[in-house]
C-alpha cells in the first residue's frame, strides 16, 4: 500500500497539469489592447497651442458636456484621412473637440490646420508624448469620448464612417 | 584645514556622481522591464519608437519625482494592463506560472529520495 501512494500522486499531478496545459491551447494568444473606458480622465497641465499659455485640464473639462479629445500630429498620415469626420463632427452642437497635438512641430502644426481646416475648439501641446501616456494612448492617432470627466469610449486609430455614427448615437 | 575642505568637496562630487548613476541603473532596469507596445518583442529600452521614447521621458520624471520602481509599475499597469510588463507580477492569473517550478522541483526532489533514499534502507 506504501508503494502505490507516491505514484498515484504523481499521475494526478501530471493528469491536471496536462488539462491545464491542454486547455490553455485554445486560448487565444492574440493581444488586443485594453480600451480603458469608464475611466477617470488625468489631471495635467499644458501649453496651448496658439498661445502658449499654461491651461489646466480643468480648465478644459467640464461635467455635463460631451468632448472628443483627439491625438493627432501633422506628420501622421492616417491623421490627415480623418481629419474630413473630425470636421464633419465640430458641427455637432453639444460636442466640443479638443486637440492634443502630439509631438510635433509648431510651424508644420499651423500649416496643416491651415490647409486642411481646423476643427478644435481647443488645442493644446505635447512635445514629448507624457501627457499622452497619462492617457493611457499607443500613438496617433486615438480619440476619446469624455462626458463627466470620465472616457465613454476610446478609439485606437483613426475615425471612419461606422465610428462618426456611433459617436453621433451616444451624444444624441 | 584646507585639506579636510578639498576631502569634503571630493566626497560630495563622488557621492553626487554615484547617487545619479545609481538613478540611471534603475531607469535602465524598468525600461527594459517594459513591453514596447506599439514593436514586436522589444522591450522599451531596446526601442526607438515615439512611443517608447515618451515612456523613457516618463519613466525618468517620475524618477526625478520621487517615484519608486513599484509605483511607476502600478502607474503604467492602470494605464496600459498587465502586458506592459515583461516580468509578470504574483497574481490570481499567473500563480500557477511561478509556483509551478517549485512544485516540479519538489516533485524531483522527492523521486531521487524515494528511489535513494528510501530504497537504501
Amino acid at each position: 500500500m506504501k508503494i502505490r501512494i507516491f505514484p498515484t500522486i504523481v499521475f494526478i499531478l501530471f493528469v491536471i497539469i496536462f488539462i491545464l496545459f491542454f486547455k490553455g491551447l485554445k486560448n487565444s494568444n492574440i493581444y488586443v489592447p485594453k480600451a480603458n473606458i469608464n475611466k477617470e480622465i488625468p489631471s495635467f497641465k499644458a501649453k496651448l497651442f496658439e498661445s502658449s499659455e499654461e491651461i489646466s485640464s480643468e480648465e478644459i473639462f467640464k461635467e455635463d458636456k460631451f468632448y472628443l479629445m483627439n491625438i493627432w500630429s501633422s506628420w501622421c498620415v492616417p491623421c490627415r484621412e480623418e481629419h474630413n469626420f473630425l470636421e464633419n463632427l465640430s458641427t455637432e452642437k453639444n460636442l466640443d473637440l479638443i486637440g492634443l497635438n502630439y509631438k510635433d512641430d509648431n510651424e508644420s502644426a499651423k500649416n496643416f490646420l491651415k490647409k486642411l481646416g481646423n476643427p478644435y475648439d481647443i488645442i493644446f501641446l505635447d512635445p514629448k508624448g507624457i501627457i499622452a501616456i497619462d492617457w493611457g494612448a499607443y500613438g496617433v492617432p486615438e480619440t476619446y469620448l469624455i462626458k463627466n470627466n470620465m472616457i465613454v469610449k476610446k478609439i485606437i486609430g483613426p475615425l471612419n464612417k461606422n465610428l462618426v455614427l456611433e459617436i453621433k448615437e451616444i451624444i444624441r | 584645514m584646507r585639506y579636510l575642505r578639498y576631502i569634503l568637496l571630493s566626497f560630495f562630487l563622488f557621492n553626487f556622481n554615484s547617487s545619479y548613476a545609481q538613478q540611471n541603473d534603475l531607469e535602465i532596469k524598468i525600461t527594459k522591464n517594459l513591453r514596447c507596445l506599439v514593436c514586436q518583442g522589444q522591450s522599451v529600452y531596446d526601442s526607438d519608437t515615439e512611443f517608447a521614447n515618451s515612456l523613457k521621458i516618463l519613466v525618468r520624471k517620475k524618477l526625478d519625482e520621487g517615484l519608486s520602481e513599484k509605483q511607476i509599475y502600478i502607474y503604467l499597469k492602470d494605464r496600459y494592463g498587465e502586458w506592459i510588463l515583461f516580468d509578470p507580477e504574483f497574481g490570481k492569473n499567473t500563480y500557477f506560472l511561478w509556483l509551478m517550478p517549485v512544485l516540479f522541483f519538489v516533485i524531483g526532489g522527492l523521486v531521487i529520495f524515494k528511489l535513494f533514499i528510501i530504497r537504501k534502507n
